[in-house]
């Protein structure tokens, strides 16, 4: 497995290896898809609508739907914008979503489509009271999690609006690249507070909608862009994730002067409590006592367990977001992430992961953004670690190096779960805690002597 | 009105007028009297929700990707070759030599500055850095969309890589805009295969020596398929390109026969080697246990060799034999049930009876990105106009090889074989369809939902994106691309694994629980107590 990543780092500045991002229509496809009654577009050639819906296909294990410019060589000669035109005429004929939101692709980039030009021209010929909102989604800048926040910005810039003269109760929320599983923990938690919200993106009940033996198009998830419009009007918007959630914050402060505060995602003691705070801060509720005692039962379980996991090493990739709220998650389990890497581009993700290492004393561990799954596991050729944690790439590099891997993060191709058990909140870092103490045993169990075989661990 | 007909109106019935007149060429309904054409290979009009992918899908992802001792660098933005990483299922071993890359993904990640100021130094660089710590035997260099909107020579990159390491580089512009589906990028990659590999090794290839080509390994698919060939005596010179090798395949035209699997996506080679080197090829189908028997069949025909023919009947009884029992089973199970397939390239012909030898009729099928030969036959060939998509997908000229090219028999024999086991002619899908049933080409969204509510089928074969839709609306979907991660589903044991697979799939105790029982029972039992009371 991997036999050609050997331990000594040749020089690559040009190759990369084993990706840790993809591309950012991706991202925005999976934004959209947390519109309800909305239909993703991606103005580009069909290979990439079609390999977009195939992954997040691949990860759901759900219809992902989205529709295609299907560029051919004379429009990239001539431009996008018949495709787009006639595209548009023809999706809200035969599809009739309420919405739909274009993505760009490195293609209709490259040739300089002006989208927001030719959406508009294009709306005198569409149904009454459809709307069609855009983000430039290069594929060339940034990753997957780029696209998730530049579509989630263009909820705001093309939806949102401050009507009312001061701002009401309400608090936004924008959760971040998560599960639909996730999504809905936190809205659980928010209804546990008592506190009035709106939350965009929202995927749950789309990504993971039920059996029922009819098919349908829009799945009742999602969230209604009435309720996009009307965060303009709320007090504040809560950014859980700094790169896949605050520019959509931040469009919102500047656009209906609704004020915003970036967090870390909530996976983790730490962080929930940060988040639950942050409610708190700005509505001024209680917190009720079924959620002490998931909090309780959380920190239980941390010591009852600690000995399955306390002092372990761990590497961990994935999407930035994710990486830094697990790097804190993992900290908190007394372990010690000494690689720490993702494939998105952008030096804050060093600055805030060193951060977190340094409050905790941890010293020596590899961070990196814009690394690649080859650098990594050099690292930990280099460095062993006891357990990865990460997306199912890290699956070729834990065979490998006979580490186990915890399933974290986008995508996982191989396995169930995520679509419905979260990982943010009191119970997702229950569950994490579990993946991981399984993790180890399930190795120990494998490949101890027979005599250290133990019936109670 | 025949269900048929019903499924065609109803789907007319939806689309503006243009639409309308575009999508009506790619519905047929099956009349065994008349020959009769189907628009294929053109355009999907924007908008449509369709399954087609991109050029580059077609060259890198299925074409040129399995060759498992290659590092297959991705030149463009990072999606492309992460996409394209272990997803399709081709599988491979590495030879003696230890090489075997298909566990990597390269890319060169283009950034904005690439775009900008050209990406030609950060391709050489990749190219050089590939080299210097894979050590594979060749390198291929795959364009993805801005690359040839920004005007990167590859094939110059490509030229002086190759004088610098001294191994072959390949580069093949396959941007994904290119053509109108893979299909395009089947054809550059078979151009390439063509001028700059095969026919570089020449080395006797012995006795029964044959290509298998338009086989990709999914799910293991060409193993079974060798293991039964071995038992009888061939000897498999190159696969195109399962599980292949950069140097096997250089080898081909040694062999005397190639045997053509997937029609669309290889066809062009086994033309060109035909003309250049002289071996003559056979469309086979090894889906299904007769497809496969009758395959080899063909096979020892064309040989002529009485110890062959002997030993290829002794191999067929002992592989029958084994799955009669087996094959009833299901067949009990399954009989009377129908299918839907949409797939390919050639899957939709090639499982239909694979299918019937289960008892399920294919009432509906159509191709993703075939031509009009794949449905029409090839001798339709000289009549397809080409369009403006079409003629900028490059035809090379290739010639007899003066030195290489070798008769494998005389013009009488192989004019008397050419009518009896099918050389150099594939008659397409719409033969194989029953009358009055259905073809629809390049299939979509809306009328897949209207093809499974008309003709509610038992079994919905085709791939990822349309699966959970179908399954949705209660019907069994299989990957017909990746197989759902099982296989092999080619040749004797794969038929086996087919069976059990669909059977599973079609029978697991999943589908009885759909209706929750408060939606169908009442679920109040005796008086309510009234208030008060």
């Amino acid at each position: 497995m991997l036999n050609y990543t050997k331990k000594d780092s040749a020089e690559r500045s040009a190759l990369v290896v084993n990706p840790a991002k993809t591309c950012q229509p991706i991202g925005a496809m999976y934004a959209a898809l947390g519109i309800h009654n909305c239909l993703p577009h991606s103005h580009g050639s069909q290979g990439c609508c079609s390999y977009h819906r195939m992954h997040l296909t691949r990860h759901y294990r759900d219809p992902i739907m989205s529709s295609t410019s299907s560029f051919t060589e004379g429009a990239c000669v001539f431009g996008g914008k018949s495709n787009l035109k006639k595209g548009l005429e023809n999706i809200f004929n035969i599809y009739n979503p309420d919405i739909v939101a274009v993505n760009s692709t490195c293609l209709s980039e490259t040739i300089g489509d002006d989208m927001g030009e030719i959406i508009k021209d294009t709306m005198p010929s569409l149904p009454e009271g459809k709307i069609v909102i855009h983000a430039n989604t290069p594929s060339y800048t940034g990753s997957h999690i780029t696209g998730f926040s530049n579509m989630t910005k263009a909820m705001v810039t093309y939806l949102a609006n401050a009507k009312a003269e001061t701002k009401n109760e309400t608090i936004n929320v924008i959760p971040g690249f998560v599960e639909p599983s996730d999504m809905k923990e936190i809205k659980r938690i928010l209804d546990l507070l008592g506190v009035k919200y709106i939350m965009f993106p929202d995927t749950s009940n789309v990504v993971n909608a039920p059996m029922t033996g009819r098919y349908q198009m829009y799945p009742d998830g999602g969230t209604p862009v009435k309720k996009i419009k009307k965060s303009g009007d709320s007090q504040i918007t809560l950014a859980l994730g700094e790169f896949s959630s605050k520019d959509g914050a931040y469009e919102l402060e500047k656009k209906c002067n609704v004020p915003s505060k970036v967090i870390k995602l909530p996976i983790g003691v730490k962080a929930t409590d940060n988040f639950i705070m942050s409610v708190l801060e700005y509505t001024g509720a209680e917190v009720p006592k079924e959620l002490e005692i998931e909090r309780g039962q959380l920190v239980d379980l941390m010591v009852d367990i600690h000995n399955h996991y306390h002092g372990k090493k761990a590497a961990i990739f994935g999407d930035p977001d994710t990486v830094i709220a697990l790097t804190e998650m993992v900290i908190s389990l007394g372990m010690i992430p000494v690689h720490v890497l993702t494939g998105t581009p952008g030096k804050a993700f060093d600055n805030k992961v060193n951060k977190i290492l340094s409050e905790a004393g941890i010293e020596n561990s590899n961070v990196q953004n814009a690394g690649d799954l080859m650098a990594l596991h050099q690292w930990i050729k280099n460095s062993p670690v006891d357990i990865l944690i990460g997306n199912t790439y890290g699956k070729y590099i834990a065979r490998a190096e006979n580490i186990p891997l915890v399933r974290v993060g986008f995508p996982i191709l191989d396995r169930v779960g995520h679509s419905y058990f979260p990982t943010v909140g009191y119970q997702g870092a229950i569950r994490l805690i579990e993946k991981i103490s399984t993790a180890f045993l399930d190795q120990y169990d494998r490949e101890c002597a027979e005599e250290d075989f133990e019936l109670v661990m | 009105m025949s269900e048929f007909k019903q499924l065609q109106d109803k789907i007319l019935d939806k689309y503006p007028a243009r639409v309308m007149k575009n999508r009506k060429q790619h519905i047929l309904i099956k009349d065994d009297n008349e020959k009769q054409e189907i628009a294929a290979n053109t355009r999907t009009v924007p908008g449509i929700i369709t399954n087609r992918g991109c050029c580059y899908a077609g060259c890198k992802g299925v074409v040129i990707g399995p060759i498992v001792d290659m590092v297959h660098i991705v030149h463009g933005p990072i999606g492309c070759s992460y996409y394209a990483w272990g997803t399709r299922r081709n599988k491979g071993k590495a030879r003696e030599d230890g090489k075997n890359f298909l566990q990597y993904c390269f890319s060169t990640d283009m950034q904005e500055s690439d775009i900008v100021f050209g990406g030609e130094k950060k391709l050489k660089k990749a190219i050089l850095e590939a080299y210097e710590i894979f050590k594979p035997n060749a390198i291929s260099i795959s364009a993805t969309c801005p690359v040839g909107l920004i005007g990167d020579d590859i094939h110059q990159v490509a030229k002086q890589a190759q004088e610098e390491i001294g191994i072959p580089v390949l580069a093949f512009s396959c941007e994904g805009y290119k053509g109108v589906s893979q299909s395009a990028g089947h054809h550059i990659a078979n151009n390439k295969l063509m001028t700059d590999v095969i026919g570089k090794t020449d080395e006797a290839a012995g006795k029964f020596s044959i290509n298998l080509l338009g086989e990709y390994n999914i799910g293991g698919d060409e193993w079974e398929i060798s293991r039964v060939l071995s038992k009888i005596g061939y000897n498999v010179v190159t696969t195109m390109t399962g599980n292949s090798t950069i140097e096997e395949i250089a080898k081909a035209h040694n062999a005397d026969l190639n045997l053509v699997q997937c029609h669309r996506s290889i066809n062009y080679i086994a033309d060109m080697i035909e003309t250049k080197y002289g071996i003559p090829w056979i469309k086979l189908n090894f889906i299904g246990i007769e497809a496969m028997s009758n395959s080899l069949r063909a096979m020892a025909k064309f040989f002529d060799d009485p110890e062959l023919t002997a030993r290829t009947e002794q191999v067929i009884k002992e592989e029958t034999d084994d799955l009669k029992e087996e094959v009833e089973k299901y067949y009990e199970l399954c009989k009377g049930k129908t299918a839907i397939l949409f797939v390919g390239g050639s899957r939709a012909h090639h499982y239909q009876g694979l299918l019937k030898e289960m008892g399920i009729e294919t009432i509906a099928a159509g191709y993703e990105f075939a031509h009009r030969d794949d449905y029409e036959g090839r001798d339709i060939i000289p009549d397809i106009k080409l369009d403006a998509d079409s003629r900028n997908i490059e035809e090379i000229t290739i010639e007899q090889d003066p030195q290489k090219y070798r008769l494998r028999m005389s013009k009488e024999k192989y004019d008397e074989l050419k009518d009896e086991i099918g050389l150099s002619r594939y008659d397409g899908l719409i033969k194989e369809m029953p009358d009055g049933t259905i073809l629809i080409d390049d299939l979509n969204h809306y009328e897949t939902e209207m093809a499974i509510k008309i003709l509610k089928p038992s079994f919905f074969g085709s791939g990822i994106k349309d699966k959970y839709i179908i399954q949705k609306m209660g019907v069994y979907s299989k990957q017909m691309h990746s197989y759902d991660y099982s296989g092999p589903y080619a040749g004797y044991l794969g038929a086996k694994n087919f069976m059990r697979d669909v059977a599973a799939g079609m029978f697991t105790p999943a589908w009885s629980y759909i209706k929750a029982p408060w939606t169908t029972q009442p679920a109040l039992k005796g008086k309510i107590a009234e208030k008060g009371a």
